[in-house]
């Protein structure tokens, strides 16, 4: 049976097919969709939604040990909060198979870096699977997981937001039923002491020798010759299907899935072929780099861009000097930055502190990012997931210890406060910083497309469970005030923040009111309108307007009211 | 490119985009069509500029295009279709919806929405251009604007040989189907 899926989709059937029974993630754009398909397969698959990458990671990781074939998903910078872990997986070696996703974002479509995450195959010395569509996204999976048991090692598992958020038919497979390997107590293979870890060290690098040897007979490597061709092109992921569109049979390939490590001894042999062999991969030069070191003559950056996503335009035009012909029309195209939406409680607050002299607001990742854009322009600074109130406490230090009286707020939402941003609130208690952190609860991973987290109430396989709330973890960790305030109540938001900043002991703020977009909060009643023989300047659209009455709170001329049921 | 066609839809987050993009592909696939589409979501969806690219066609490698190279531009918005304009064929064909969704620098008062863009168009492009957002409401439901122009770009290509009636049957409540087959059959004749 053929489907149409999303690669993301087509990843959560392949861990369905591969018999997977644990999986483990954290939500982030372009990731976020493997674990919700994952849920489809509940019957077969534990899944669950973790505070964070490196718990995912850890309980994937655990699950495999115990002798599941398990896996975790994440965007690429998540892998970066998980590297802890998997640099000592890798010398520990499974017991069931272990598969790490990561999606990557180049060009940063929804992203704060575009890091080539294969560097971390090469440096945590795992293996590394590259597909290159739907179809390969879910076939890849099943020889990943075979991979990882043979060669008791984990295996990176990398996507690129093309391959997360394209579409393509995919013919279906039976689920094979692996069970799960028993579990053995083996202090020597788990027990990452340092006498153990340097016996690990040496197997590693032995695993790392058979599995090239492995590489250069994958089913995943394959040469594509077609006749009279004097191009060879080695490539890899979606540069492999751009490269078919530009060159067509103009060109023979090499078509890389298993890439790290490198077939060397099959690259060599097809790179001999050709007068002419091109590297065409996006982002770093990963394997050209590599293919350059073993003294195979190829280009590949000289002519490529090493940045932003590749298209076939881009190869055609860096190849081969063609230049698709395009025309624009003479008219001025305003921008359309992404906003926080009609009615979002993270307003009331931006729009609060937009108004306060002599403060710093470190942000964050989620949709309070927005509120750094203008008008609001209420952000001093986002860095990654945490950096919220961990960056605000260095900032409040370096104002305090340099004699500045700028006051220092950080700004986490409920998912990602229970992420990293608990840690940094407790730093912040433990050595007496003057931050004040603000924690905007709106009930839901937001910016990801709605994502239960533990302060939801639900979990990832739909049941009721504990819901842990931000302001119990301040009052808990040490803040002696932890004011609960809703946003949308412009004048008590105020007086909190005022509060705030006039406080002399560790003073919290925790903002509550659900996220517009959730689906099945009572509706609001009423919605705003402008009476038009006050006000004949602004309009509110009906269609978009949730009834805030934000609108009327900031209207100096009272030309704002309430219209149907109160 | 060979036989390969290349739509791009472009729009506003909420406009129902990617509904339209989905039942576009079950009635290609039907059709016996090898089909590739490509999204971007994540901030897209914050009231930001969203497009997908559809491409079919005997056997179709690359999921998304660059400059120059689609059939056909469907934009859901006015100002949306002028911002990817590059991305068509200088003979390729424009469906406009003729409505306005100002963006933050227009509703701050920072940037005025451009007045000529379907002239622009038209000076430059085979322009088609439809007030879906208008007709959806005079069926009786404005959430219906993307049906509209579904039954336009359907129309714009030929693709007669399909049954999309059916498609709008499998994809759609039950109890939208009937106006949403209405809007279609309105995208068809504008």
């Amino acid at each position: 049976m053929k489907k149409l899926m999303s690669g993301n989709e087509a990843i959560a059937r392949g861990a369905y097919e591969a018999g997977v029974t644990v999986a483990a993630a954290y939500p982030g754009t372009p990731s976020t969709e493997i674990l919700e398909h994952m849920v489809e397969y509940k019957d077969h698959i534990y899944s669950e939604w973790a505070p964070n990458e490196k718990v995912a990671c850890e309980v994937a990781i655990g699950a495999s040990i115990a002798g599941s074939r398990s896996l975790s998903a994440m965007k690429h910078v998540g892998v970066n909060v998980a590297a802890d872990p998997i640099f000592t997986y890798s010398y520990l070696g499974v017991n069931g198979g272990f598969v790490l996703v990561t999606a990557d974002d180049p060009s940063m479509h929804s992203s704060q870096n575009e890091q080539d995450n294969r560097y971390y195959a090469k440096f945590a010395k795992m293996a590394l699977i590259e597909p290159s569509d739907s179809q390969e996204s879910k076939d890849f999976l099943l020889e990943a997981y075979k991979i990882s048991e043979e060669f008791d090692i984990p295996v990176l598992y990398r996507v690129t937001t093309r391959v997360c958020h394209s579409k393509s038919l995919v013919e279906l497979g039976e689920r094979v039923e692996v069970g799960f390997k028993p579990y053995v107590k083996r202090l020597d293979k788990f027990v990452a002491t340092p006498a153990n870890a340097k016996i690990a060290r040496g197997k590693l690098e032995n695993k790392l020798k058979a599995l090239e040897a492995y590489s250069n007979t994958s089913p995943l490597n394959k040469a594509e010759y077609n006749e009279n061709t004097n191009i060879g092109i080695i490539t890899a992921s979606v540069s492999y299907l751009y490269a078919k569109e530009v060159f067509g049979d103009k060109a023979s390939y090499l078509k890389l899935g298993f890439t790290y490590p490198l077939p060397m001894d099959l690259i060599r042999d097809f790179a001999s072929k050709f007068e002419t062999v091109y590297v065409i991969e996006e982002l770093e030069p990963f394997m050209e780099e590599q293919i350059k070191a073993a003294g195979i003559k190829c280009i590949g950056k000289e002519m490529i861009p090493n940045m932003y996503e590749l298209n076939p335009d881009i190869l055609a035009q860096a190849l081969l000097g063609t230049t698709t012909e395009s025309k624009t029309v003479d008219t001025n195209v305003v921008p359309r930055p992404p906003v926080l939406c009609a009615g979002c409680p993270h307003r009331g607050f931006f729009y609060t502190m937009s108004k306060k002299k002599n403060t710093v607001i470190a942000g964050d990742i989620g949709c309070y990012t927005l509120g750094a854009m203008e008008p609001l322009g209420a952000l001093d600074s986002v860095i990654c997931m945490g950096a919220g109130i961990s960056a605000a406490m260095g900032m409040a230090k370096s104002f305090e210890v340099t004699g500045r009286d700028t006051k220092v707020f950080g700004v986490v939402g409920d998912s990602t406060f229970f992420h990293s941003g608990i840690t940094g609130a407790i730093d912040v208690v433990y050595n007496k910083g003057k931050m004040i952190p603000v924690v905007l609860d709106n009930s839901i991973t937001g910016m990801t497309g709605h994502q239960e987290n533990p302060g939801t109430g639900k979990t990832l396989m739909g049941e009721d469970t504990l819901a842990l709330d931000p302001v119990d973890v301040l009052k808990a960790v040490g803040y002696k005030t932890v004011a609960v305030v809703d946003p949308c109540d412009l004048k008590a938001m105020n007086e909190v923040v005022d509060a705030a900043m006039n406080a002399t002991e560790s003073y919290a703020i925790v903002t509550k009111r659900p996220c517009v977009l959730i689906k099945n909060l009572p509706p609001f009643k009423t919605k705003c309108i402008v009476e038009t023989e006050k006000c004949k300047t602004s309009y509110i659209d009906q269609s978009m307007c949730v009834g805030c009455d934000v609108c009327m709170q900031v209207c100096k001329f009272d030309a704002i009211v309430k219209v149907g049921e109160q | 490119m060979g036989d390969v066609k290349n739509i791009l839809l472009v729009g506003v987050g909420g406009q129902g985009i990617i509904l339209v993009s989905k039942m576009l592909m079950a009635g290609l696939m039907k059709a016996g069509y090898d089909v590739k589409m490509s999204e971007v979501h994540g901030m897209a969806q914050r009231g930001g500029s969203v497009t997908t690219q559809v491409r079919f066609g005997e056997k179709v490698y690359s999921s998304i295009i660059g400059k120059g190279q689609a059939d056909i531009l469907v934009s859901f918005e006015k100002m949306e279709a002028a911002r990817w304009i590059e991305y068509l064929k200088p003979e390729g064909k424009v469906v406009v919806n003729n409505f306005e969704i100002p963006s933050m620098p227009i509703a701050t008062g920072k940037a005025e929405y451009p007045q000529n863009v379907i002239a622009a168009l038209e000076k430059e492009f085979a322009t088609t251009t439809l007030d879906a957002t208008q007709a959806a409401i005079e069926i009786g439901n404005i959430r219906t604007q993307n049906i509209v122009l579904f039954g336009a770009l359907v129309k714009a290509l030929g693709l007669n040989e399909i049954d999309w009636i059916e498609i709008l049957r499998e994809n759609l409540p039950a109890k939208m189907v009937d106006i949403n087959i209405k809007a279609f059959q309105k995208g068809m004749e504008l």
